[in-house]
């Protein structure tokens, strides 16, 4: 069997390993490996896991004109981002739909890493290309890396121990959405105090001829290869967008509830009706509900009220942290309260769910 | 190893006679489909007393990440459903072919499992996707 995806430096490895390799954005990745999504999951829980993330875009970019660039384009703001911070944003369209959701990095005072979802970073080097010809040329240039370099996520809430064990400079006091370099056994690298599984943990990117050394050297230290399927999970329980469920080009971070991500005090692509729809409101809402039992809830599927279509699912999941079914999807206003009942047809059995406060999970915080 | 006792179905569900007088059978998923779904989380089984025909759709099987059909392999009348399945699952996923059996079913006709493939075949076929 052959294909024209694009194989990350550890592709061999999750062959290797047993992963069940899937295409994905692109790419053809692991979507799990032989003990399986559930006992991934428990591992990122509980103590370890480590993520090939290397389908997922790296960008620099850099310049005098880079902040003002990246001013324009995100809904974050960059110029008030201190160098070796980081942070989650969208990369919007005219009409405040999103490109995509991103974090970006400030490296130096001109220069930044922003990391694209793989299946949109075609999209988001395109757009931003037309932008820096349009309004930031010889100020801002931008270089894609995502091909010579491999990005692994370390997460759990053993990775801060297991890190200091690990690399040549104590991290584990490191903030959330900072960044540090480092070195593990020899390889230089780019720490993030990142993550997209709701736990404790690092991102870290690394040249390609290091990727697998880096990789063996977690493993070796107890962290358990996880898939995409696991990810997914874990994603859904910390209620974390996924872009292409939750969010789209036809959807705004306002109508997803991200307005915490969006700032309403400068101009950029899309500001004018994210800023319309923050002051006047919006019709749909996402919103996360809970049901009984262990039948999932599934992208699409709609959610009723009174016998009316009201709403449909974006992502569900079984959730084996909280033994229960949960899923996120948009409903009409009205119905986006915590507490208020809604019925889900699950390809036509009806089952009652409830709409609660988001995230489902949320990791214990030390005392 | 792919039992020897039994037939299968190129839907990967299997069926075992127990007593060809009584036209007993037991019916389940095969070892294939269960690595295939990963970890199973829910099953939606028939009634006892509801009908099942050769090759119709009997149920549905849901792992975490998704959903399939679960075909009867034969035509009977189901007569035991595996409760266990209703809080353990992971019992398909663990033994398929032994504890994670789905239903009983009396049979209409015993022969028309003459039909369907041996676990030679049946490897053969598994092999070749």
């Amino acid at each position: 069997m052959t294909s024209n995806n694009l194989r990350t430096a550890l592709y061999d490895t999750h062959v290797s390993l047993g992963g069940r390799m899937v295409p994905f954005g692109g790419w053809d990745m692991p979507v799990q490996y032989p003990d399986g999504i559930l006992s991934e999951v428990k591992a990122v829980r509980t103590a370890t896991g480590v993520f090939d993330v290397s389908h997922m875009g790296r960008l620099y970019l850099s310049g005098p004109k880079a902040t003002e660039f990246l001013d324009w384009v995100l809904t974050a703001s960059a110029s008030t981002l201190r160098v070796g911070r980081a942070r989650y944003c969208m990369i919007c369209n005219e009409k405040g739909g999103v490109i995509d959701d991103t974090i970006f990095y400030r490296l130096s005072e001109d220069r930044y890493l922003l990391i694209p979802n793989a299946g949109n970073r075609p999209a988001v080097v395109a757009w931003f290309q037309r932008w820096i010809d349009e309004k930031f040329s010889r100020g801002c240039t931008m270089e894609d890396v995502t091909s010579t370099t491999g990005l692994i996520a370390f997460q759990g809430p053993g990775t801060a121990e297991a890190i200091d064990k690990l690399a040549d400079t104590p991290l584990s006091g490191m903030r959330p959405f900072s960044w540090a370099e480092t070195a593990i056994q020899g390889a230089p690298m780019l720490v993030g105090r990142t993550g997209y599984t709701g736990e404790n943990g690092f991102e870290m990117l690394v040249q390609g001829n290091h990727v697998v050394n880096i990789w063996t050297a977690l493993t070796a230290s107890g962290a358990v290869p996880c898939g995409l399927g696991a990810r997914d999970v874990l994603r859904l329980e910390a209620a974390l967008p996924l872009h292409g469920h939750e969010i789209d080009e036809a959807t705004t971070p306002i109508e997803a509830g991200l307005d915490r991500f969006v700032r309403f005090d400068k101009e950029y692509v899309g500001s004018d009706v994210l800023r319309d729809q923050q002051e006047n409101g919006v019709k749909r809402k996402l919103v996360g509900f809970t049901l009984p039992g262990r039948s999932a809830p599934r992208a699409e599927y709609n959610l009723l009220h009174q016998g009316e279509i009201v709403g449909a699912v974006t992502s569900g999941s079984y959730s084996p942290t909280l033994d229960t079914s949960i899923g996120m999807g948009y409903v009409l206003g009205r119905y986006a309260e915590p507490g208020a009942t809604l019925d889900l047809d699950i390809r036509g059995r009806t089952a009652q769910v409830t709409v609660t406060a988001l995230p489902f999970y949320s990791r214990p915080r030390r005392t | 190893m792919t039992p020897d006792d039994r037939k299968y179905t190129q839907e990967h569900e299997w069926v075992r006679i127990e007593d060809a007088a009584a036209k007993s059978a037991v019916a389940g998923i095969t070892d294939y489909a269960q690595d295939q779904l990963g970890d199973i989380v829910f099953f939606e089984l028939p009634k006892v007393g509801d009908s099942v025909t050769h090759l119709g759709k009997m149920g549905e099987v849901e792992s975490v990440k998704a959903v399939s059909d679960l075909f009867s392999p034969i035509t009977g009348e189901v007569n035991e459903i595996n409760d266990k399945l209703l809080d353990h699952p992971e019992l398909v996923n663990e033994d398929p072919f032994g504890e994670g059996w789905l239903i009983k079913v009396t049979m209409a006709d015993v022969e028309e499992a003459d039909g369907l493939m041996s676990a030679e075949d049946y490897d053969a076929y598994t092999a070749r996707l």
